[in-house]
């Protein structure tokens, strides 16, 4: 399968490339892995005029930590998370969901912001950025914003970026050693969407207590959603089970799963239940241990 | 547009334009066809080639992408000094029923074991989980791979050496009679 036609350009430096995204903003996407974008091509769902090929691009490769963030260039692949030390030892979130996300062979080239921007309401790096409280970095010829995780998601396919913007960068914020998190995923088979998932973590004090929490659902509302009530319930409490089985309750009250191909809405629902509480038992585990 | 990329060692110079796929250029441009085509939608994986050494599903990356690449496909594993390792075991270990995924299965089991020398029978499971064998015959695939492994690392101690058989006589067969 041939896409339509459409005019190429690999810029090797960052201000060319948004000089190009200024000139030719309204027809141009923009080429990074290209795992979801060159299908679509491919089956003509998309067909824009140009494509600006970021892969030439220096300096946006890069898993590193400074002033309290980890930042995730607009070039890092799925496999560069998921073998990142600095990822395992920093955010458990996304080293858990990192081995989830498509194929291995994917994995080598699709990149994470690259998902983020794409914007698939069955994407699964979304609910991860939310769990996690991160920002993206637009940036353009004008200058360069972040936006939160939050309201960058404005639709299914569709986000707060403006057409002469690139995203540069997603980061999280570092918080202490006593963190934990988890991807808690169900998929029919390798390279499948998500039945349902539910990302989580958890912020801990040094009595035990909670200080910061995030749940977010895959797969199982119109876009990924962040609970954020059951973030509320949380924070400030001792961790129990009793308080998981309430929170758990109310992620499962937040989706709005469909009867689908991948099971009744009513399953999905109860899948949500059990992951929250099992991902918010893992996080905890993980930040005791801390 | 023009690019350069060279294929199993030999430099290709030529002017493609910005839709052709990796995968139909290797098969119509350089008559390179041991890369498959399958689902044309990125999901089985029997288009997988190496592209600087990693493998990649050809039919979901554009051949301009790859200017300035080294591809490797499944006409680039043999040598001069006989079929490469992988070759070898998927042979003795009948890796291999139709054939269609084999190419792939083959790149992929040789980037693992660059990795990861020593692959438990999971760890190749996970490696190969994004390419399918419509023949469902992946025991022996898995078999192939950590033969090839044990073959690589000068201990293979699980079975009879691997040997290439390519010039030997092929077996006779007789007819069935009646």
């Amino acid at each position: 399968m041939y896409p339509p036609k459409f005019d190429y350009a690999a810029p090797r430096s960052l201000d060319e490339a948004l000089g190009l995204l200024s000139d030719r903003g309204e027809d141009v996407k923009v080429l990074a892995g290209g795992q979801s974008l060159i299908p679509m091509m491919k089956l003509r769902l998309a067909s824009p005029a140009m494509l600006i090929d970021i892969n030439r691009l220096p300096g946006l490769s890069e898993i590193a930590e400074s002033d309290g963030y980890l930042r995730l260039g607009a070039l890092v692949r799925h496999n560069d998370v998921g073998n990142s030390d600095l990822v395992s030892r920093r955010n458990p979130t996304m080293a858990a969901a990192a081995p989830w996300i498509a194929d291995p062979i994917v994995r080598n080239r699709g990149t994470v912001c690259g998902a983020l921007a794409h914007a698939d309401p069955l994407g699964d790096w979304a609910s991860v950025m939310l769990a996690c409280d991160a920002e993206v970095v637009a940036t353009s010829a004008s200058g360069q914003r972040t936006i939160p995780m939050r309201d960058f998601i404005t639709d299914v396919f569709t986000t707060a970026l403006r057409e002469d913007e690139l995203l540069t960068e997603v980061r999280v914020p570092v918080s202490g050693s006593r963190t934990g998190g988890d991807y808690q995923t169900l998929e029919r088979k390798v390279g499948d969407y998500a039945t349902a998932a539910v990302a989580t973590r958890l912020d801990l004090d040094e009595d035990g207590r909670i200080v910061g929490a995030g749940i977010a659902l895959t797969s199982v509302c119109s876009i990924n959603t962040k609970v954020t009530e059951a973030e509320a319930l949380l924070i400030g409490q001792q961790p129990s089970t009793e308080l998981f089985v309430e929170a758990a309750e109310i992620a499962a009250r937040t989706a709005t799963p469909q009867d689908d191909v991948r099971g009744p809405a009513e399953y999905k629902r109860d899948v949500v239940r059990v992951f929250t509480r099992r991902g918010l038992a893992t996080s905890l585990e993980l930040a005791q241990a801390g | 547009m023009e690019i350069t990329m060279t294929v199993n060692g030999v430099a290709h110079k030529d002017d493609v334009e910005p839709r052709v796929l990796l995968a139909d250029y290797l098969r119509t441009r350089l008559g390179l066809t041991g890369t498959h085509i399958g689902c044309d939608t990125t999901s089985c994986g029997v288009c997988t080639v190496l592209m600087d050494g990693t493998p990649v599903k050809s039919c979901t990356v554009f051949a301009v992408q790859a200017d300035d690449t080294e591809i490797t496909t499944v006409e680039g594993l043999k040598s001069a000094d006989g079929l490469h390792p992988i070759q070898k075991a998927f042979k003795q270990e009948h890796g291999l029923q139709c054939g269609f995924c084999t190419p792939a299965m083959m790149l992929v089991g040789k980037a693992l074991i660059e990795q990861n020398p020593d692959p438990d029978e999971d760890e190749v499971r996970w490696a190969i989980s994004g390419n399918l064998c419509r023949c469902t015959g992946y025991v022996n695939i898995v078999k192939a791979i950590r033969a090839a492994a044990a073959e690589s690392r000068g201990t293979a101690d699980e079975g009879p050496a691997l040997v290439d058989l390519t010039n030997e006589p092929s077996p006779t067969v007789s007819a069935p009679v009646g």
